[in-house]
């Protein structure tokens, strides 16, 4: 068993981590921090969850929110997607093993990754709504929020959603404000299996390790560790027991990263775009100062004169 | 205002376009737009800076603080997306005026490679270049290169308004409708500032969309061709 983290004093203290500790700001730039917090990482075992949706409850409850009574799509899939409300969703699929035949019922908490290259950042036109921490956290401030929805589209695991209730983006935040206090994820403390652990990225990947030890000593030779390195890694991470099929787990991307449409677009776009308007504004005052104004001359006047009275 | 009616002091109607008309006097004055054109046309401007404004606010960071005029972030991103709606209807107002003139011609194609003498001042007394009809090539491409744009802009515009129509695309489409909004949202910002230069180099032409006027020297220098047709109610030649 994973030693849990213990319960902190319910005394009030000192958050953490804060401002000082940003290592990205959308849509500005934040000081090199002063200090690098230990990557925190929390560790989501598919293998073992038994689809209990206790870390659905617990984040609903920890973050006080509350879903609409939704219908029955036949599916143990409730609600079917992601809302403003809920930052996680089980996520299950009736898989046939096509080597064993056997009916094998994978179970993917989905969520937030929490990206070491964001792409919900890196796409975020409003200063400060989206901001990373040197643990790893990536947490969208709603105060600076403006609810365009840029951040949906650089997301590569579609994970934010817009309310539309105050038009803002909404997504886990890795239970940041638990994590600024000393104690781990609402989830993961719910989970009666384990199957979510918190703790540094580095504990958390030598966990994997056994883990996946024991998986492929029971048959599942292609277990392994969902950590993708196209967005640099995230902090959140899956134990596979198909690490090699990741779409099989309700099309979990199979190599993640950051689309290069969206690449352009905040790349090169935004620069050559502001380049060229500034360019044409350039041609043209440089056109007048060269040329002078185009001016009607007496002459064209009195062409015009005669052309109007030779008709009369 | 009859196609043929002559009024006091007044030449003729040109085949051009049947509100147009010259006036007699010192110096001449020649009618190019009517006040209903002229508003249509104001509306669509004011429109399209407010746009550009707003949307260059979203488009680089180092602009965000121009949402500042439209009352915050939030209020920016939802008035942009209706802007574009008024925009988008009153500019359709100015097609159906003016796409008619603005069909392309045989002549437009020697204006626009003889382009450099017209921009080096050196145009006017060339017959291939001063006859001229109601727009000149130029004028041409600004009028369809904004058509086109704004039906690019409008169309991809829609895709990434989220609040009322994000169930109505995937994630991909939208990042596809994203870029096609910003570069073709660049490119009509440029044919904006080459409209607008060309309105204050070429003076006496902003006067057509204030006043509805402009002076019979104005026609004879930059529209020969229209200025005559209007004079004689006929295309000379
Ligand atoms: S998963 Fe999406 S929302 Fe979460 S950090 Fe990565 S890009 Fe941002
Ligand atoms: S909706 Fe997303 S991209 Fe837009 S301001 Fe909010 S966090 Fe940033």
């Amino acid at each position: 068993m994973f030693p849990p983290l213990p319960n902190p004093s319910v005394q009030p203290s000192a958050s953490k981590f804060g401002e000082q500790d940003l290592v990205r700001r959308s849509a500005s730039t934040v000081p090199q921090p002063a200090r690098q917090l230990t990557p925190m990482a929390k560790l989501i075992d598919v293998s073992k969850c038994i689809g209990c949706k206790a870390c659905q409850s617990a984040c609903l409850e920890w973050n006080d929110l509350r879903e609409d009574v939704g219908i029955n799509h036949g599916s143990y899939d409730n609600p079917l997607d992601l809302t403003p409300n809920s930052l996680t969703v089980m996520r299950f699929t009736e898989w046939v093993n096509p080597e064993t035949k056997n009916l094998e019922w994978l179970i993917r908490k989905d969520g937030c990754m929490h990206c070491a290259d964001p792409g919900c950042l890196k796409a975020c036109p409003a200063p400060g709504a989206i901001v990373q921490y040197s643990n790893g956290i990536v947490d969208f401030v709603h105060d600076h929020c403006i609810g365009c929805g840029y951040c949906v589209t650089g997301c590569p695991f579609n994970i934010p959603r817009i309310s539309k209730a105050d038009n803002k983006a909404y997504k886990c935040t890795l239970c940041s404000d638990r994590m600024a206090v000393g104690q781990g994820p609402a989830c993961a403390k719910a989970c009666p299996t384990q199957a979510i652990v918190f703790g540094t990225k580095d504990d958390m990947k030598k966990w994997a390790d056994d883990r996946i030890k024991d998986l492929k000593s029971r048959g599942f030779k292609n277990a392994g560790l969902y950590d993708p390195p196209g967005v640099g890694g995230t902090h959140v991470m899956y134990v596979l027991h198909h690490a090699d099929q990741p779409k099989i787990y309700a099309g979990l991307p199979e190599n993640p990263r950051i689309s290069p449409v969206v690449q352009l677009w905040k790349g090169l776009t935004k620069y050559a775009g502001l380049t060229a308007i500034a360019a044409f504004a350039a041609i043209g005052v440089l056109h007048h100062v060269v040329m002078g104004p185009n001016r009607v001359t007496e002459d064209d006047e009195q062409n015009a004169k005669r052309l109007a009275e030779d008709r009369s | 205002m009859s196609a043929h009616k002559i009024e006091p002091g007044v030449v003729g109607h040109g085949i051009a376009d049947p509100d147009d008309s010259v006036h007699r006097g010192n110096p001449v004055t020649v009618d190019r737009y009517t006040a209903g054109a002229r508003i249509n046309h104001w509306i669509t401007a004011t429109c399209l800076v407010l746009l550009a404004v707003s949307g260059l606010a979203l488009f680089h960071p180092s602009l965000f603080f121009l949402t500042g005029l439209f009352g915050g972030g939030q209020l920016t991103r939802a008035l942009h997306p209706w802007i574009g709606v008024v925009l988008f209807f009153s500019f359709a107002g100015l097609f159906f005026r003016f796409w008619r003139l603005n069909l392309w011609k045989g002549a437009d194609t020697t204006w626009m490679v003889r382009l450099n003498e017209v921009i080096g001042n050196r145009d006017h007394e060339d017959p291939e270049l001063v006859e001229i009809g109601k727009y000149n090539a130029g004028q041409k491409i600004v009028f369809w290169g904004m058509s086109f744009l704004i039906i690019v802009l409008i169309s991809s515009g829609v895709v990434i308004w989220n609040h009322y129509f994000s169930d109505y695309s995937t994630v991909d489409q939208k990042r596809l409708a994203m870029i096609v909004h910003s570069i073709a949202a660049v490119v009509i910002i440029c044919v904006w500032i080459v409209h607008v230069y060309a309105a204050i180099w070429v003076r006496g032409t902003i006067g057509a969309m204030t006043r509805g006027r402009v002076t019979g020297g104005w026609a004879w220098r930059h529209h020969r061709k229209w200025l005559k047709e209007l004079v004689t109610g006929k295309p000379p030649g």
